[in-house]
C-alpha cells in the first residue's frame, strides 16, 4: 500500500471536492445533528498508509515565506507557528462524511494563478506535500490531507472572469461555487451544464478536476465535452495556460483532458472555460412507482423514445432509500402506495404546452400498460422542488445515523440493481445489520442516475467499523470487475479506491498513467515508486 | 346538517417560486412566458374540501365539490388540477387575457354569489387571499353579499353537531369561532398540506365535467373602480460587503466615518 504522503497533488487529492450530488449545501448543520462529531484520523483507520519521511516537515521559515508571498494574514491558517483553534482547522482537515481526517497544520489561500504557481514551485523545491482543496465536498477522501500536507484552497480565487452572451461560454476562477455560477448564468438565460446535490458548497475547479457527473449528465453530457479550456499549475510551478473559449480546436494533443478528472494528481486547476447551454424555461417533474427493476428499465426505454429531446433526468431510487428519507425527515411521501422502486423523470424544454402534452401522453401510456404502478406530476415549482428533494436528500438522510460507506459505480443496466441485493444479503448473512445500536449497519440502499448506468450503493452505518468494511471490500469491487463495470463512475479514485484501480483498468492502462504522472510530477513520482510497487493514483 | 355542496373558488397566478418582474410599460408584472400555477391558498381549500369528504367529517356527508375559476383560457389547467386533487366538477368563467380581463374583488364576489345561487352551494371554502393582488377581500365581500357568517384564516375546521367550528391564528394565539351552515370559510397556510396530483387522478380529471360560462351569463359586469397608474419594483437592496480580516474591517469603518 503506498500512498504515503507523496506530493499529495500526486496523491489522491482532488483539487476540489466536488462531489457529487449528495450532501446538501449545509454540511455544518448535519455535523451537529448526528452522532460522532469528528471522524477518526485517517492514519488511525488505515495504519497501513505511512508518511514518507523524505517529505519535509513544515518549519517557521516555510510559513514566513508563504506569509510574505500571500501578503496578508487572512490568506493563511497557520497552525505551525501559532495556535489555531481546532474549529478553524477542522473544516480543511476532515471530509463531510467524517470518514477521513488529516493532521494538516497549514492552509494557504492564494488569490491568483501566479500565487498558486509560486506556492507549488516552492513546495516542489522544498519537498513539501500539498493537497489542493476546493469546497471539500468530495466523497473519496481526495480533497483532505492524510498527514501534515499543506492544503492549498481555491476559496479566494472566486471571480467570474467573463461570459459571452452569444456563444454561452463562461470563464471563471476555480474557486467559484457551482451554485453562484449557475445563478449568474440564470440571470442571462443560461445554465451551468452540471448540477449536483453539493452545488451550494462545491467549487467548479474541483468539479472539473474530479470530472463530476451529477443529475443532468444524461442531457448535457460530461465535463470532458463541456470544458473548452482551463488554466492549471503543474507541481513545478509551470502555468499551463489553455483557457481556450472555442468549441472546435483540433490543434494537437488535447492536454486539458488530463486535468479533467485527473483529481489534481498532475496539477492544480485555477480557472476554467465552459460551454453553457440555454436554460430551458419549461420544466416538468414526475415521480413514479414501479413493481420491479425490469419495469423501471422498460419505463426508461419508453421515456427515451417518447420524450427524447426534452428528457433531462431519469433518476432511480429503491424503496429502502425512500424509507430512509421518510424516517429521517418525517415528511409526507409523494405517493400514497409503496413500491419497491421509484423513478423521477424531469423534462426541460422551451415550450411548456408542447412538453406537457408529450409528458402526459407518455405517462398515460406507461400507466395504461402497467409499466408504472402509480405516480404524481408536480403542479407547481414548489412541488418540483419537493419531489427533487426526495432524490437529492437521500445522501444526507443516509448519513444521518453516523456514516455511510459509499460506492459509486457504473454497471450495465440490466445488472445494475443486482449489486444492491447481493450486498444486502452479504451484510445480513454476516449479522451486521439490525435495528438496535449493537449492529453497525442500518440499511443498504441503492439509487442513482439510471440514464447513465450509474448506481450509488450506500451502506448507512451507525459508526465506521472494520468488520463492515471487510465484508464490503473487495467484494463490491470484485463484483464490478467481473461484469466489466467501473469502480468509480463519477466520484473519482481519491484515497478510498486507490488500491482497487486494477479492477477497472488493466496493467497497460495503469502503466500509461504512471508515465504521465512521472512526466508532470517527477518529484512525487519517485517518492511513490520507492514505496512498494503500487499504482500511482490516477 | 344537510349534505354539503361545497364551492371552491381557485385562481391562476404566477407561480409562488417565480420572481415576478415589472413590465416595461410599468402597468403591471410581466406574465407572458412566466410559469403559472394555482394560488397556494386555493390548494389548501381544495385539499380541505376533499379531506372533509374522505374522512367523513361532515355528519350530512359531502354531496358535491365544485371548483370555479374566473380567468383567461389557461385557467382550465388549474381547474383540471383541482379535479385531479378531488373536486367533482369545475366551472370556468372565461375572461379576456391580460389587463382588460382582470377582475376586482367586488366583481369576483358578485360573480360567486350568482354561482352560489345557481349551484345551491351551502359552504364556500376559498383562500384568504391570492398571492398576486394580495387583496384579501373576496371572501369577506362574498359573505356580506350573501348575508352568511364567515370564518376567516382557518387553521382548523371541525364539525360539531349542526355547526362548524373554525380555529384561526391571531396575534399571540388562536381564536375559535362557530357558525351554522350556510357559511364562508377562508383558508390559511397551516390548515393542511395539499396532496400531489396522482397520475390516475389526473387521467380521471380529464373526464370530469367542466362547464364554461361568461360573466354576463351570471348577470355580472366587469366594473372597474380602480385604475392602476404605475407599478414599480422596490428599490434594490444595498448589498452588504465582506471584509477579509480585521484590518479590512477597520479601514472600512474608517472609510465610512464610523471610527
Amino acid at each position: 500500500m503506498s500512498t504515503p504522503g507523496l506530493l499529495r497533488t500526486a496523491l489522491a487529492s482532488n483539487s476540489g471536492p466536488s462531489a457529487l450530488r449528495c450532501l446538501s449545501s449545509t454540511p455544518t448543520r448535519r455535523f451537529r445533528d448526528s452522532a460522532p462529531r469528528r471522524g477518526n484520523f485517517t492514519t488511525d483507520s488505515y495504519p497501513e498508509i505511512k508518511r514518507d519521511p523524505r517529505f519535509s516537515q513544515i518549519t517557521a521559515e516555510h510559513v514566513a515565506y508563504f506569509r510574505d508571498l500571500l501578503g496578508k494574514d487572512s490568506a493563511l491558517v497557520d497552525g505551525v507557528t501559532a495556535d489555531v483553534s481546532a474549529d478553524d482547522m477542522e473544516p480543511y482537515n476532515g471530509d463531510w462524511m467524517r470518514k477521513y481526517r488529516g493532521h494538516c497544520k497549514l492552509v494557504l489561500k492564494p488569490a491568483s494563478t501566479e500565487e498558486v504557481s509560486r506556492i507549488l514551485k516552492y513546495c516542489n523545491d522544498n519537498i513539501l506535500a500539498v493537497v489542493p482543496q476546493g469546497g471539500n465536498t468530495g466523497l473519496v477522501g481526495g480533497s483532505v490531507p492524510v498527514f501534515d500536507e499543506i492544503v492549498v484552497s481555491t476559496s479566494r480565487m472566486n471571480q467570474i472572469q467573463s461570459f459571452d452572451e452569444v456563444s454561452g461560454v463562461l470563464v471563471a476562477d476555480a474557486g467559484v461555487v457551482l451554485e453562484v455560477a449557475d445563478q449568474f448564468l440564470a440571470e442571462k438565460g443560461y445554465l451551468f451544464p452540471l448540477d449536483l446535490g453539493a452545488k451550494g458548497s462545491c467549487h467548479i475547479g474541483g468539479n472539473v478536476a474530479t470530472n463530476a457527473g451529477g443529475l443532468r449528465l444524461l442531457r448535457y453530457g460530461s465535463l470532458h465535452g463541456n470544458v473548452l479550456g482551463l488554466q492549471a499549475v503543474l507541481p513545478n510551478g509551470t502555468i499551463v495556460d489553455d483557457l481556450c473559449t472555442l468549441r472546435k480546436n483540433n490543434t494537437g494533443y488535447d492536454l486539458k483532458q488530463l486535468f479533467v478528472g485527473g483529481e489534481g494528481t498532475i496539477g492544480m486547476i485555477t480557472a476554467v472555460s465552459i460551454q453553457c447551454p440555454q436554460r430551458g424555461k419549461a420544466v416538468n417533474v414526475a415521480f413514479l412507482g414501479a413493481e420491479s427493476f425490469e419495469k423501471i428499465q422498460q419505463a426508461f426505454r419508453e421515456a427515451k423514445s417518447q420524450l427524447s429531446e426534452i428528457l433531462s433526468a431519469f433518476e432511480l431510487m429503491d424503496s429502502y432509500s425512500q424509507d430512509m428519507v421518510h424516517r429521517v425527515r418525517q415528511n409526507k411521501r409523494p405517493l400514497d402506495s409503496e413500491h419497491p422502486f421509484y423513478c423521477l423523470i424531469e423534462t426541460t424544454g422551451s415550450n411548456s404546452e408542447h412538453d406537457a402534452e408529450k409528458l402526459e401522453k407518455f405517462l398515460e401510456d406507461v400507466m395504461s400498460r402497467d409499466i408504472i404502478a402509480d405516480g404524481v406530476l408536480a403542479q407547481d415549482e414548489t412541488q418540483i422542488k419537493s419531489l427533487w428533494s426526495q432524490r437529492e436528500g437521500i445522501t444526507e438522510c443516509v448519513g444521518h445515523f453516523g456514516g455511510t460507506y459509499k460506492y459509486d459505480v457504473s454497471i450495465p443496466l440490466k445488472d445494475l440493481y443486482r449489486l444492491v441485493d447481493d450486498t444486502r444479503e452479504r451484510i445480513e448473512a454476516a449479522g451486521l445489520k439490525g435495528d438496535t445500536d449493537e449492529f453497525p449497519v442500518v440499511e443498504v440502499v441503492g439509487y442513482g442516475h439510471m440514464g447513465d448506468c450509474n448506481l450509488h450503493l450506500n451502506v448507512a452505518v451507525r459508526r465506521y467499523d472494520k468488520r463492515v468494511e471487510e465484508v464490503l471490500e473487495p467484494f463490491v469491487y470484485e463484483w464490478i470487475g467481473k461484469i466489466n463495470g467501473s469502480i468509480s463512475a463519477e466520484h473519482g479514485i481519491g484515497i478510498a479506491k486507490k488500491k482497487y484501480l486494477g479492477f477497472s483498468k488493466n496493467d497497460t492502462m495503469i502503466d500509461l498513467m504512471k508515465q504521465i504522472k512521472k512526466l508532470y510530477d517527477p518529484v512525487s513520482f519517485y517518492m511513490a515508486s520507492f514505496n512498494e510497487a503500487t499504482t500511482t493514483n490516477t | 346538517m344537510s349534505a354539503l355542496r361545497i364551492l371552491v373558488p381557485v385562481k391562476r397566478v404566477i407561480d409562488y417560486a417565480v420572481k415576478p418582474r415589472v413590465n416595461k410599460a410599468q402597468t403591471g408584472v410581466e406574465t407572458a412566458g412566466v410559469k403559472h400555477s394555482m394560488n397556494p391558498f386555493d390548494e389548501l381549500s381544495i385539499e380541505e374540501s376533499v379531506r372533509i369528504r374522505e374522512k367523513k367529517r361532515a355528519p350530512g356527508g359531502v354531496e358535491d365539490i365544485c371548483a370555479i375559476s374566473a380567468g383567461p383560457a389557461k385557467s382550465v389547467d388549474i381547474l383540471r388540477t383541482a379535479m385531479a386533487m378531488g373536486a367533482d366538477r369545475a366551472i370556468h368563467v372565461e375572461t379576456a387575457d391580460g389587463d382588460e380581463g382582470a377582475l376586482e374583488p367586488l366583481t369576483v364576489a358578485k360573480m360567486l354569489r350568482a354561482v352560489v345561487d345557481k349551484e345551491k352551494s351551502n359552504l364556500v371554502i376559498l383562500g384568504k387571499q391570492s398571492i398576486d393582488d394580495d387583496a384579501a377581500q373576496t371572501g369577506q365581500m362574498l359573505a356580506g353579499l350573501l348575508g352568511w357568517p364567515q370564518a376567516t384564516q382557518a387553521s382548523r375546521v371541525e364539525f360539531k353537531g349542526d355547526s362548524i367550528e373554525v380555529t384561526k391564528e391571531v396575534d399571540g394565539g388562536v381564536e375559535t369561532v362557530r357558525a351554522k351552515l350556510p357559511m364562508v370559510i377562508t383558508t390559511d397556510l397551516r390548515l393542511n398540506e395539499p396532496r400531489y396530483a396522482s397520475l390516475p387522478n389526473i387521467m380521471k380529471a380529464k373526464k370530469k365535467p367542466l362547464v364554461k360560462m361568461s360573466l354576463s351569463d351570471l348577470g355580472v359586469a366587469n366594473e372597474r373602480k380602480l385604475k392602476i397608474i404605475k407599478v414599480t419594483e422596490p428599490a434594490p437592496r444595498q448589498g452588504g460587503g465582506k471584509v477579509e480580516d480585521v484590518d479590512g474591517m477597520i479601514s472600512k469603518l474608517k472609510e465610512l466615518g464610523a471610527l
